[in-house]
């Protein structure tokens, strides 16, 4: 099939696989009257590693499940049948990967917080970790750089560094760095490590010279044409090339697996991004998006339409757990438990998690401990998002010069907590809560937006391969991606309502009245230190008229009502009259008594948390 | 899920063991298949490239880097030796002289006119590679490794410190329920593998440590010892690389916990043998636990001819003997008495998959499937 044909062609019938470090999931979404909906899901363990090491047995036990729950036939032996011909096949197969522990990136730039930012910005935005950010002036000597290049053993690197028509200087002394350590790729000697050059375009001749014998070098647009503009997607796309020929091509089965698909298999994370920005886009929302999983969790957003990535490497809620007590401290972790617990067991309890990750809360103690763990992953790594999502306005944006030193000071963060209109959460820990109404108080702690959000979770995390979906150049493709994320993939919990402002418990602090599908009404007043939950269903929408107490906002301004349509779901409609910033009280007992009250009032628990002192 | 067990922990008194031994990167290979080693000898060594120093000679000298060339003394790929003159500029008529020295001995590998940058290579560094166990060479990776293989008792831990270590297994506690303390290291203890019950501390770590111990395998330790004797908080459980004078391994958890009977029944069996010991953890995907090896000559002289050795693609049964290992059960013994197929709702909440445990002391209680693992009858 030409490219041509491809995109003028109605895809009928979509097959997705995402072949995960653990699991491969693939996915079959067909198109009835019109409507493109998820049909069945099925998943396999993936065989990247011994004894099979050929990744498309795991995609093929997968779609094998598909097959049967479908009770179609997708396979003929060994391939997938492509275009759909009657009952048998689908139009399309495509696949994301984030087997063999992903993409592992290192970047350079010159000066760390100008292109070493946007380096770091690109990387994560194609979906990769970024190892280490070396810069001119990162205050290390040359040969520590050297030995940290060459102990690190990236699958690639992104040089950039200087703006067209600058000095060439520093950059070409970042490539002679990167020549004297004479980088091993991580996926076997056999290759030569690809390194994308994304600097000052002066300096190209020079960089082929110095690296061109001793990498695969890639040339791609400066990502810091001027000091004014960035210039993200280039880099990106090479990144995803040179991830596709040089490390999954190196990868077990990958080549066969390549041929099945008529595009380019993505990273994982940067698939999720790319259904993340399509969604943004087409609904013109603010999002915010999160998957917290065992060893990592990545933060996505679209403020101002600019989508920005950041991955925490070392939070989660399995192998990392224990390093989410360290960076968070136990205090921290502590403050959401609504019981005492001497500090050395904590310590144990958590460093047992670490060494034997597969296990399971069984008692409500040790899952309030490890929800309480989880608002400290998400917040911690939220607040690595923020420090990152920053300054440059983005693709071809022009600045004025002034707002360029604001940025290279301490850049402003583009997270703007009143505007966010979606929260989606996915990974273990929001996924399969026991509870939905945990899940939504987790990121409402954890994200503490402002004024009205809706929020959602990914049951079965589908968003990586509606994501590769949506990069497919043909429409019809990109509106089978966002209906099923829309009806399908997210599992609406309901909206927040949350005040900005502080007051003493008890003061007054926000009227409700609401107006129900099927006509009832209901009003409250909520005092300040309180929240209520009032059920809503999914695909329900109640009109609410909400007037904060003066000096309180909710998105109008202080102490201006507000009338807004407001969303259910699962969970329904949360008022949140904690007060913003949510400062939880400093004596043990008293916190000990509001978060009983918050559990009890929300339905958190199978018991009152007071059972458990 | 398949597998929403852990699988145990090996714990065996008599088993072949395969230990491949590879270089990080192509050298020579020193022995043959058919070779007999022992756990201390070379058996593959290479050199990996030297460090490399670059120098800011243009700047040293006061020069531009496009005219470098002209001052340098030493060409690329020539020798240096560490104070010998690379590079010298004449300034003033010739009144001035400004030098650029090597800062260590190695060659050139380049002379850069865009940046000024001198960068000399060290010489190379020797790496090489032990037996680790003691036994038969089995297989020659050619210009890797080899791979030796013994037959003994084979004992994981589930997490441990420090790196590969060789000595003789010295019972410290009497029974796995006893802690190891500071008076049970006062003896001759250098050179050991030192057997302890339930706990280890940092007091008694770093008392191992100072007199020579080799290596702790020991139940349980304080999540805050063991913070206190890193010098820091492990965040994720990558380790193997720590140099702080003695490998340790926790057979059992963090917390005080006595060590499995049948652990401490084996290596007090084995008290006097010659083993090897790594602590290295890595607790990702492809996880790699700490162990304990013992070489032992024949299956008879193992002290437990026949045993069972655990068949992890069995999978649970009922019937299976396993640990509970999480709590409100953590360390509980017994064994499975249902596994249904249905889930159900535990105190948490949780709908997940269960299983019926009878512990020794005759009491049954449910368990999350994921929270017990395999041990061997």
């Amino acid at each position: 099939m030409t490219a041509d044909d491809m995109k003028r062609m109605k895809i009928r019938s979509v097959l997705a696989t995402d072949c995960g470090s653990t699991t491969t999931k693939a996915i079959l979404i067909e198109l009835h009257n019109d409507e493109y909906r998820l049909v069945v899901r099925g998943e396999a363990p993936t065989t990247v590693e011994a004894p099979f090491e050929d990744v498309t047995r795991g995609v093929l036990n997968a779609v094998m499940e598909v097959e049967e729950l479908a009770g179609r036939r997708l396979l003929d032996g060994e391939r997938i049948i492509t275009p759909q011909d009657g009952d048998e096949g689908v139009d399309i197969y495509v696949s994301t990967s984030s087997a063999g522990g992903g993409l592992q990136m290192m970047v350079t730039g010159v000066v760390k917080s100008m292109t070493g930012e946007s380096a770091e910005r690109a990387a994560l935005g194609a979906g990769a970790i970024v190892m280490d950010i070396i810069a001119s002036n990162d205050g290390r000597l040359p040969h520590e750089k050297i030995r940290r290049i060459r102990d690190l053993r990236p699958d690639m690197i992104l040089l950039s560094g200087g703006i067209d028509g600058g000095t060439t200087t520093h950059v070409v002394e970042l490539a002679e760095i990167i020549a004297a350590a004479d980088p091993r790729a991580r996926l076997g000697a056999s290759y030569q490590m690809p390194v994308i050059y994304a600097g000052n375009k002066d300096a190209r001749d020079i960089i082929k010279e110095r690296l061109e014998a001793k990498t695969a070098l890639t040339v791609a647009e400066n990502i810091r044409p001027t000091m004014e503009q960035e210039n993200l997607m280039p880099a990106r796309h090479a990144i995803h090339d040179l991830f596709m020929e040089h490390v999954m091509a190196h990868a077990p089965g990958y080549k066969t697996l390549m041929a099945w698909t008529p595009i380019p298999i993505m990273p994982t994370p940067g698939a999720v991004g790319s259904i993340i920005h399509t969604i943004a886009k087409r609904e013109e929302i603010q999002v915010v998006g999160v998957d917290i999983g065992g060893a990592t969790t990545d933060v996505f957003s679209v403020f101002q339409d600019i989508f920005n990535r950041t991955v925490s490497a070392n939070l989660g809620m399995s192998y990392s757990v224990s390093n989410v007590l360290a960076e968070a401290g136990i205090g921290n972790v502590m403050r959401w438990v609504p019981f005492p617990m001497p500090d050395k067991e904590i310590r144990n309890r958590i460093k047992n998690k670490m060494i034997r990750p597969t296990t399971i809360p069984q008692s409500l103690q040790e899952l309030i401990i490890e929800q309480g763990l989880a608002r400290e992953a998400l917040r911690l790594a939220f607040e690595q998002h923020k420090a990152l999502a920053v300054g440059l306005k983005g693709v071809q944006q022009e600045r004025t010069i002034s707002d360029t030193f604001e940025q290279t000071a301490s850049g402003e963060t583009l997270i703007n907590l009143m505007e966010l209109d979606l929260i989606v959460g996915s990974g273990g820990a929001l996924s399969h809560a026991p509870r939905r109404v945990q899940s939504a108080m987790m990121m409402l702690d954890a994200f503490v937006p402002e004024g009205i959000t809706e929020l959602a979770v990914d049951s079965i995390f589908m968003m990586p391969q509606l994501g590769v979906l949506a990069e497919v150049d043909n429409d019809s493709a990109k509106k089978a991606a966002t209906e099923v994320f829309i009806k399908d993939c997210m599992i609406r919990l309901g909206t927040s309502v949350a005040v900005v402002g502080t007051a003493k418990e008890g003061a007054r602090c926000m009227k409700v009245q609401l107006k129900l599908p099927g006509g009832e009404t209901e009003a409250f007043e909520l005092p300040f230190g309180a929240v209520r939950r009032v059920p809503l269903e999914e695909g329900e929408v109640a009109e609410a008229v909400i007037e904060p107490a003066g000096g309180f906002d909710i998105g109008a301004g202080k102490g201006k009502a507000l009338r807004r349509k407001l969303s259910g779901g699962v969970v329904g409609l949360i008022f949140d009259a904690r007060g913003r910033p949510f400062v939880l009280p400093e004596s043990e007992s008293e916190r000990i008594r509001k978060l009983g009250e918050w559990a009890v009032a929300m339905d958190l628990y199978p018991k009152d948390p007071q059972e458990l002192l | 899920m398949a597998h929403a067990y852990t699988p145990g922990l090996r714990v065996t008194p008599w088993t072949k063991i395969l230990k491949e031994r590879r270089l990080p990167l192509a050298g020579e290979v020193l022995v043959k298949k058919g070779d007999r080693v022992k756990a201390e000898q070379v058996v593959a060594r290479t050199e990996l490239p030297g460090n490399v120093q670059p120098i800011k000679a243009a700047s040293i000298l006061g020069q531009h880097q496009q005219d470098l060339m002209e001052y340098m003394l030493k060409t690329e790929g020539a020798s240096v030796e560490k104070g010998e003159i690379i590079a010298t500029a004449k300034s003033f008529f010739g009144l001035f002289k400004s030098h650029c020295f090597a800062p260590t001995q190695g060659t050139i590998e380049s002379i850069s006119t865009v940046t000024g940058q001198v960068i000399i290579r060290e010489p190379p560094i020797p790496v090489q590679v032990d037996a680790y166990v003691s036994g038969e060479v089995v297989e020659e990776i050619p210009e890797q490794g080899v791979i030796v293989e013994t037959e003994g008792a084979f004992i994981q831990g589930i997490f441990g410190i420090g790196g590969e270590v060789h000595g003789v297994i010295a019972m410290a506690c009497e029974s796995q329920e006893e802690a190891l303390t500071e008076g049970h290291l006062d003896g001759d203890v250098e050179g050991k593998v030192v057997v302890g019950g339930s706990l280890v501390t940092e007091a008694v770590l770093r008392k191992a440590a100072a007199k020579g111990v080799r290596a702790i395998v020991v139940g349980g330790i304080d999540a805050s010892d063991l913070q206190q004797f890193l010098g820091y908080d492990l965040g994720v459980a990558i380790t193997g690389s720590e140099h702080l004078g003695v490998s340790l391994v926790v057979t059992e958890g963090f917390g005080e916990m006595a060590m499995a009977e049948r652990t401490f029944e084996l290596l007090q069996r084995n008290a006097g043998r010659y083993c090897s010991v790594n602590g290295a953890t890595q607790i990702r995907a492809g996880v790699m636990r700490p162990e304990v090896v013992i070489p032992i000559e024949t299956e008879a002289d193992s002290g437990a001819p026949g045993a069972k050795a655990l068949d992890m693609t069995e999978g649970l049964k009922v019937g299976s003997p396993v640990r509970v290992i999480r709590a409100p059960y953590f360390g509980g013994l017994g064994v499975v008495t249902d596994l249904p197929s249905a889930l159900e709702v535990v105190d948490s909440g949780a709908k997940v998959r269960i299983l019926k445990v009878k512990f020794k002391d005759g009491k049954e209680a449910v368990v999350p499937r994921a929270n017990v693992e395999m041990i061997e009858e």
